[in-house]
């Protein structure tokens, strides 16, 4: 597989039914394409936080996914608040989630740490009242240090 | 422990058709918290909860749960059964609280340590 496979998602604001499509549809490629189940769970779950994240608190936005034989990148950015202090949001247990998302299972504030965790490549610019992008990258083996 | 061994052990309804009946389940969480159960990390699971929403069913795909126990008498909803029937994921549904459902499935040999 030489072909870089891309595929561009809008995730809508506040829908929380459809949350998680983007995440969805990238695991099925995935999958087809024969990535070990191991990198797919890894993937799906922090594709899923960044995505859930964008809804919850960034209003909504946009995915980006980039697939060549090695890795997967994925690219999640929002229009959204911004972060403005990005150490304190990646506290485990930091969720500046209203209670109506608590109600809903989420807003632990384990997201970003969980993404962190999962991702090889994992980066954040983000700036007040402008928005915030998330850049998530595994491979599709184990890289060697 | 297979998927029509647990509904009899709990007492449970089988809502959905499209699951693996001979697959073997060896771990569980039980959780409310959908953030926790994206913290976890065991394969053929099992999903306890007393949360009806879509994304529960979006997260246990997201986690390879290959089934989602619905307690203290939740059914879910018909969305719900149309995404786990897709996607293969068993929905159960008893009337048992969360502690006895899961103290049950503990005593019987799921002991959430099987990776
Ligand atoms: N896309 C985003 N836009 C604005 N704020 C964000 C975004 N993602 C995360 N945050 C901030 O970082 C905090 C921690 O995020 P996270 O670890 O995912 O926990 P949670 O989503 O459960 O609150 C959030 O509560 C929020 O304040
Ligand atoms: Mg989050």
């Amino acid at each position: 597989m030489n072909n870089v496979v891309v595929r561009d998602y809008s995730i809508p604001a506040n829908d929380f039914t459809i949350a998680g499509e983007a995440s969805s549809s990238v695991r099925k490629i995935l999958s087809q394409i024969g990535v070990t189940p191991d990198v797919v769970k890894r993937t799906s779950i922090a594709m899923y936080e960044a995505e859930i994240n964008a809804v919850i608190h960034g209003n909504g936005g946009q995915a980006h996914i980039e697939i060549d034989e090695n890795k997967i990148l994925i690219i999640i950015s929002d229009q959204g608040p911004g972060i403005a202090d990005l150490d304190l949001a990646m506290q485990e247990g930091y969720s500046t989630a209203p209670d109506s998302i608590r109600e809903m299972g989420f807003g632990a504030g384990m997201g970003l740490s969980n993404i962190k965790k999962h991702a090889d490549v994992f980066e954040i610019k983000t700036a007040v009242n402008e928005g915030t992008t998330v850049y998530i990258t595994v491979f599709f083996k184990p890289v060697k240090n | 422990m297979k998927i029509p061994e647990i509904a009899e052990l709990i007492k449970a309804e089988i809502c959905t058709n499209n699951y693996d009946a001979n697959m073997d389940i060896f771990s569980a969480c039980s959780a409310d918290l959908m953030s926790d159960v994206m913290a976890f990390s065991k394969s053929n699971a099992l999903l306890l909860t007393g949360l009806v929403n879509p994304q529960v069913i979006r997260t246990a795909e997201m986690m390879d749960i290959k089934a989602v126990v619905f307690v203290r008498g939740k059914k879910p909803l018909e969305t719900m059964i149309e995404m786990a029937e897709e996607k293969g994921i068993a929905l159960l549904a008893t009337e048992w609280p969360l502690f006895i459902a899961s103290g049950k499935l503990y005593s019987s040999g799921i002991h959430g340590s099987g990776e």
